[in-house]
């Protein structure tokens, strides 16, 4: 039986360090190659030795798919290909390919610059890792190689974020990635065909939240950030530089505008100003409203933010602005929270989900002291507001999902334990499939039970099909017969006696004949012909033939009359059939003659018939 | 299989494709040529023109490539290869009964809209006080002057579409990807591939499991803008359907830039204006892109250029956004940098763009300078008032780019003219040579061209390269022609289940070769067929009347297999002995040996490709049967 393993090298019941070995088909597959938010250490990365212990990886991976260009999806990329050594092929959409290498290399600076680690990738290693990128388009097929095949479909989580399906033959798997099910400002809702893969492997970060309605987060979020504003305070949004930052972005700038406000918006330096030039030129991965307004006005200038200077910080006055990292895990959104963290007119809003170990988690589970590198201890007064704008998909979606692709089996990664647990019970009760949450490491595998595709000879084929009246109908299946020929690789179904002709074989005919007598005082001629109306009328359907040299032909049954040679009223009945002649119907013919017989001519003997039929009685 | 010709076109092609029980229609191209047959309409009103003894401007009207050859409503799905090729659709899909979706790029669609929108904005822009229908009548348009008498198919001529039809044609599209598969009713598949012309242009492979079809359109193997051309893909085809080569067989494209930037320049030093009419997308794209790089060095940067199209802005804005399907310009957005160079050009005011000549343009407008407007028939749009403002100064120069309109016809209501004229048609798209060689290369079984393919050009009929010569000959098609694609079907793809599969039990016929029996239920659903286990019959119901018994027989009984092989006599006869069958005759014939069995009064006839048991007795007759089969193969 064919088997798809599935292990996580990382987000296997956690968040962070996506990395998942898919093995279908014989295919080897790495999705996803990310690191850890949480740790500084080793486990930052995940453990490729699980693949080999010693030595490339090259040999022992078919492909790579990054889904999106988060950290936690594409950060141990360049670890992975130039360090760990990989050199086949890494595919990934054209604005992640654009966007990866900007956070891949802000990412390596923070961790050796600022914080002077060694044996970590060099931005070289990033340019080399980058080259064996082959870019993917939406809904393109990719043949990979000429038995693997992956399609991207749009996932909506950030920009250029894409689910994967993965086939091999007629088994498949889908691959999440972070994805969103509900539209929001600035990108559009994730969709997937009825593809029915074998396993769909789903992130499940909210998986037991059901959030309110977007437009009331929102709300929220505008009455939180104008609240503080309007008290003098300075707001805080840590944010990844891509993704949510655009989306609360467009919010502001319209609630500015509207309410007429004149408190500074500020965006920390360099990388977001790009990031809102790749969001123009890459339109076409945006949301529908967007795209079509997007020639009289693009949706990424605006007029209100601007770009900030580490200097404003201790400007006076109200202020909101938006700073990197989002888990205030290092960066500028660090230094600006150390800043404002004493004064309880300030406000941080933490708008995404914030793994362990980060200060931005320490805080969303109500630190008020917060323990800073060199024992300095940090006292947090300001206000920490938690908005869950973080564009997964919730419990709701990810059931929306299962409907829309309908999976054998689920698999969940890239959540909590606790919180997949509840899910994966309500998967299995609503859909009644398999449901796997492995750990990081742990192997989950599932058989496949692929239908095995054949050639049908069109002949045989039409022939069956016209058995079944003019018009097919699916609800009544019809019965075929026919030989499979197998042959190197190829399996053709054709006929029994196209097969002969095609392997070169000659027929050999079986027949078989029997003699039956009849009491019957009519001459010969009309003794058949008797047999033949008779048939007929009885064997309504059937094929019945009188030929002119004295036989009458059922089917391929062959039956002759000839008087007996002591008794012209005996007549001998010459029976001859070919063993192909189904065993039914020639029980069916000696019946009915008989029956037949023994109806018309009252005057005959039953007795006879019964000893006619070599010894055995028919009724 | 068959495919209706519906367009003589060669680059504007519209054939139907039926294949599998669908119907598929490649293309619909929308043949302007008949517009030369018409005055200019003209922005402002111009004296010259309404005074031309005789005639009152009409207004544009269109020569549609179809004729009821087929129902419109029958057609399943249309593809669509590139935008040029798309501007008959609101012709088939409104009014027609079309219920159908069309497949195209996402360039293809935005574009083709754009396109639509400038047409109809050309039209209704100029409203005209009359119309006059009766011309059409075949008595009237006898009596007509010129060309128009001549002219074929008048009466097929129809009117501009509206806005409204563009919008509902449109939305019956639904959009591809490169190399996506899109699955027909569960028959074919078909699949778009980049051909290298335009953005979003490109080829279709239409495929069964069995069967391939390629449609060639519009392909060019040139490094423009446009992503690369797919050629692998196209490997294996049993039929290639080949249309949209280039119409400028003789004019080297790289040569024809050369001369129009030349020319340009020659002009504006002389102190003239330069009209450049074009398309509002395509190879425009590619001028600008020259002229950006030619500008600094021939020492034109204050030459103000414009570019005037009701479409103009979107054109330009939307070529930014499909860097993906770009060629060499994707890493320019990794950077991020707008892909095409004319961002530069508009950003530091060198190169401007308006709706119209009214409004902005007017009060802006500086000489000399260089103009692109449409539309290149110089019959309708901004263009015509350029012609009226410029056609007497022979300082200026007109420069013609577009090789779809003969430029003298396009020119001749203008005429007498004193303007220069340039001649630099640019056409990217396949020539004979490349043609030949991309055939040599994917090898197809059969290809299918418009017949003018398979001659030489009328005004050049001593140039052999100016066609194709092919090994078989192509088969050529025409207008209104309908052609048997010469290929059967012998094979269809049918999915056993896997337990069926491994119900079966395979023997060894030959080596390598094994054969099984199949019986099992047959479902076709969606045009997909699968083979599954035959259900256990239920146990049968007493049954009070026996007769019923032998009414009903059981479905899944499985038909006797075919034998193969011969019976040894030797072998057989030790069979027989061994069973306590003793007492046999053998008596030799010319086939091979009747043995008689005596104690048992049966005989059986043994030959080289048959065996015939004559047996009065059941049992017995089954004993036979079974030691018979014992030395034959079942299949």
């Amino acid at each position: 039986m064919p088997e798809i393993k599935v292990t996580p090298l990382g987000a296997g019941q956690d968040v962070g360090r996506s990395c998942i070995l898919v093995s279908i088909g014989g295919k080897n597959i790495m999705l996803d190659c990310g690191m850890h938010m949480g740790y500084n250490d080793d486990r930052r990365f995940p453990d490729f030795s699980y693949i080999t212990q010693n030595g490339r990886l090259t040999d022992f991976l078919d492909c790579v798919i990054i889904s999106h260009f988060h950290l936690d999806h594409c950060g141990a990329l360049p670890y992975m290909s130039e360090m760990v050594g990989y050199d086949g092929p890494i595919y990934m959409t054209h604005p992640t390919k654009a966007i990866c290498p900007i956070l891949l290399e802000d990412f390596r600076k923070i961790t050796v610059d600022k914080k002077g680690e060694t044996n970590f990738f060099t931005s070289q290693m990033i340019k080399d890792c980058m080259k064996k990128v082959i870019p993917l388009n939406l809904h393109q097929t990719v043949q990979v190689d000429d038995e693997l095949e992956i399609k991207a479909y749009y996932a909506g989580h950030v920009l250029g974020a894409a689910m994967v399906h993965i086939k091999v033959g007629s088994e498949s798997v889908v691959y999440t990635g972070d994805y969103n099910m509900t539209p929001d400002r600035h990108l559009g809702a994730a969709w997937i065909d009825k593809c029915r893969p074998d396993i769909l492997i789903s992130e499940s970060t909210y998986a037991t939240t059901i959030r309110d309605s977007k437009r009331c987060r929102e709300r929220d979020f505008l009455k939180k950030v104008h609240e503080s504003i309007e008290r003098g305070g300075k707001v805080l949004i840590p944010v990844f530089a891509l993704g949510r930052a655009q989306e609360l972005c467009i919010l502001l700038e319209t609630f500015w505008e509207r309410m007429n406000l004149k408190a500074p918006i500020y965006f920390s330096t360099g990388l977001t100003e790009k990031a809102n030039h790749y969001y123009k030129l890459f339109i076409t991965w945006t949301n529908q409203k967007i795209r079509k307004t997007f020639v009289q006005r693009n949706m990424f200038e605006f007029k209100h933010i601007k770009a900030f200077d580490r200097s404003y910080a201790d400007n006076p006055g109200p202020m909101v602005v938006f700073a990197t990292p989002g888990m205030l895990h290092a960066g500028q959104s660090l230094q600006i929270f150390k800043k404002w963290a004493g004064n309880e007119k300030n406000m941080v809003i933490m708008p995404g989900y914030c793994v362990q170990g980060t200060i931005g988690h320490k805080i969303l589970n109500g630190q008020r002291k917060l323990e800073m590198e060199g024992r300095a201890t940090l006292d947090v007064k300001l206000q920490v507001e938690y908005m869950s704008f973080s564009a997964h998909a919730d419990a709701k979606g990810i059931m929306q999902l299962i409907r829309m692709a309908e999976p054998r089996n689920m698999l969940l990664v890239h959540g909590e334990a606790v919180k997949m647990e509840f899910l994966k019970g309500k998967i299995e009760q609503e859909f009644s499939i398999d449901c796997y949450m492995p750990a990081n490491g742990e192997t989950t595998t599932v058989t496949t039970n692929p239908s095995v595709p054949v050639d049908i000879s069109l002949n045989l084929l039409k022939r069956e099909m016209a058995l079944g009246g003019p018009l097919p109908d699916p609800k009544k299946p019809r019965t075929m017969h026919g030989t499979l020929i197998m042959k190197e690789n190829s399996l053709k179904l054709v006929s029994s006696e196209q097969a002969l002709k095609e392997l070169g074989l000659n027929e050999h005919q079986l027949r078989f004949t029997c003699h039956v007598q009849l009491q019957d005082p009519h001459s010969d001629a009309d003794t058949l012909h008797r047999i033949y109306t008779h048939l007929k009328s009885v064997l309504k359907g059937y094929t019945i033939q009188h030929l002119p040299d004295g036989t009458v032909i059922v089917e391929s049954i062959v039956i002759k009359v000839s008087s007996s040679a002591e008794d012209s009223n005996t007549k001998v009945l010459l029976l001859s059939w070919s063993y192909q002649v189904k065993t039914w119907t020639l029980f069916l013919e000696r019946f009915v003659i008989i029956y037949s017989f023994k109806c018309s001519e009252q005057q005959q003997d039953r007795e006879l018939i019964d000893i006619q039929w070599g010894g055995k009685k028919i009724h | 299989m068959k495919l209706y010709c519906l367009s003589g076109h060669p680059t504007l092609p519209c054939n139907v494709l039926k294949f599998k029980s669908t119907t598929i229609m490649l293309d619909c191209g929308l043949d302007t040529t008949s517009v030369l047959n018409f005055l200019p309409l003209p922005l402002v009103h111009s004296p010259r023109l309404s005074k031309l003894p005789g005639w009152v401007s009409k207004d544009g009207t269109i020569n549609l490539e179809k004729r009821e050859l087929l129902d419109l409503s029958t057609i399943d799905v249309i593809l669509i290869s590139n935008y040029h090729c798309m501007m008959a659709l609101p012709y088939i899909t409104e009014h027609t009964g079309f219920t159908g979706t069309v497949y195209a790029t996402e360039p293809t669609l935005q574009i083709g809209r754009l396109l639509m929108e400038e047409l109809v904005n050309f039209m209704e822009r100029v409203p005209k006080a009359q119309s006059a229908t009766s011309w059409k009548n075949k008595e009237i348009r006898r009596m007509l002057p010129g060309p128009l008498k001549d002219a074929v198919d008048v009466w097929m001529w129809k009117r501009c579409y509206s806005m409204q039809e563009v919008n509902s044609a449109l939305s019956k599209v639904q959009l591809v990807g490169y190399s996506q598969k899109v699955e027909l009713f569960g028959a074919v598949q078909v699949s778009p591939l980049s051909s290298g012309y335009s953005l979003g242009s490109s080829n279709w492979i239409i495929q069964s499991h069995h069967e391939k079809v390629s449609y060639v359109s519009g392909s060019s193997l040139l490094t423009t803008h446009p992503q690369p051309m797919d050629q692998s893909s196209l490997k294996n085809s049993d039929v290639l359907i080949l249309t949209g080569l280039t119409q400028m067989p003789t004019a080297n494209p790289d040569g024809m830039l050369g001369e129009f930037c030349s020319n340009l320049a020659m002009t504006i030093r002389a102190g003239g204006n330069v009209l450049v009419p074009c398309y509002s997308s395509g190879v425009i794209y590619d001028l600008l892109e020259c002229l950006y790089q030619f500008i600094e060095s021939a020492n034109l940067g204050t030459t103000p250029f414009y570019f005037i199209s009701p479409i103009a802005n979107s054109s330009l804005e939307f070529s930014q956004i499909f860097a993906e399907l770009c060629h060499n310009k994707q890493t320019k957005v990794y950077l991020p940098e707008p892909p095409f160079p004319h961002a530069e050009l508009i950003q530091t005011n060198k190169l401007k763009h308006y709706p119209s000549i009214h409004g902005d343009f007017s009060s802006e407008f500086r000489q000399p300078c260089v103009v692109f407007t449409g539309h290149p028939s110089l019959r309708f749009g901004d263009v015509v008032h350029f012609m009226e403002l410029w056609g007497k100064s022979s300082l200026n120069t007109i420069i013609f780019t577009e090789p779809d309109f003969s430029y003298l016809d396009a020119l001749a209501p203008y005429q007498p003219l004193a303007m220069k004229c340039v001649y630099c048609p640019i056409d990217t798209r396949l020539n004979f040579h490349q043609v030949s060689k991309l055939l040599k290369e994917v090898q197809p079984l059969h290809v299918v061209c418009p017949e003018q393919y398979t001659q030489p050009p009328l005004t050049q009929s001593h140039r052999s390269d100016l066609m194709l010569e092919l090994q078989p000959p192509p088969m050529p098609y025409r207008r209104c022609s309908v052609l048997n694609l010469p290929f059967r079907r012998r094979y269809e793809r049918i999915y056993i289940l896997p337990e069926l599969a491994n119900s079966l039990v395979p023997s060894e016929i030959k080596p390598g070769v094994s054969v099984a029996t199949v019986s099992a239920l047959l479902h076709s659903k969606d045009n997909k067929h699968t083979l599954q286990s035959v259900p256990k019959p239920p146990p049968m119901p007493p049954s009070k009347k026996r007769k019923r018994v032998i009414e009903e027989p059981p479905v899944a009984l499985a038909p006797k297999p075919m034998l193969s092989g011969a019976v040894a006599l030797e072998a057989f006869l030790a069979t027989l002995q061994k069973h306590g069958i003793t007492e046999v005759k053998v008596e030799e014939t010319a086939d091979g040996h009747i043995l008689h069995l005596q104690a048992e009064d049966t005989l059986i006839q043994l030959e080289e490709d048959g065996t015939h048991i004559v047996c009065d007795s059941e049992p017995l007759r089954t004993t036979l049967r079974d030691l018979v089969l014992r030395f034959l193969q079942k299949l």
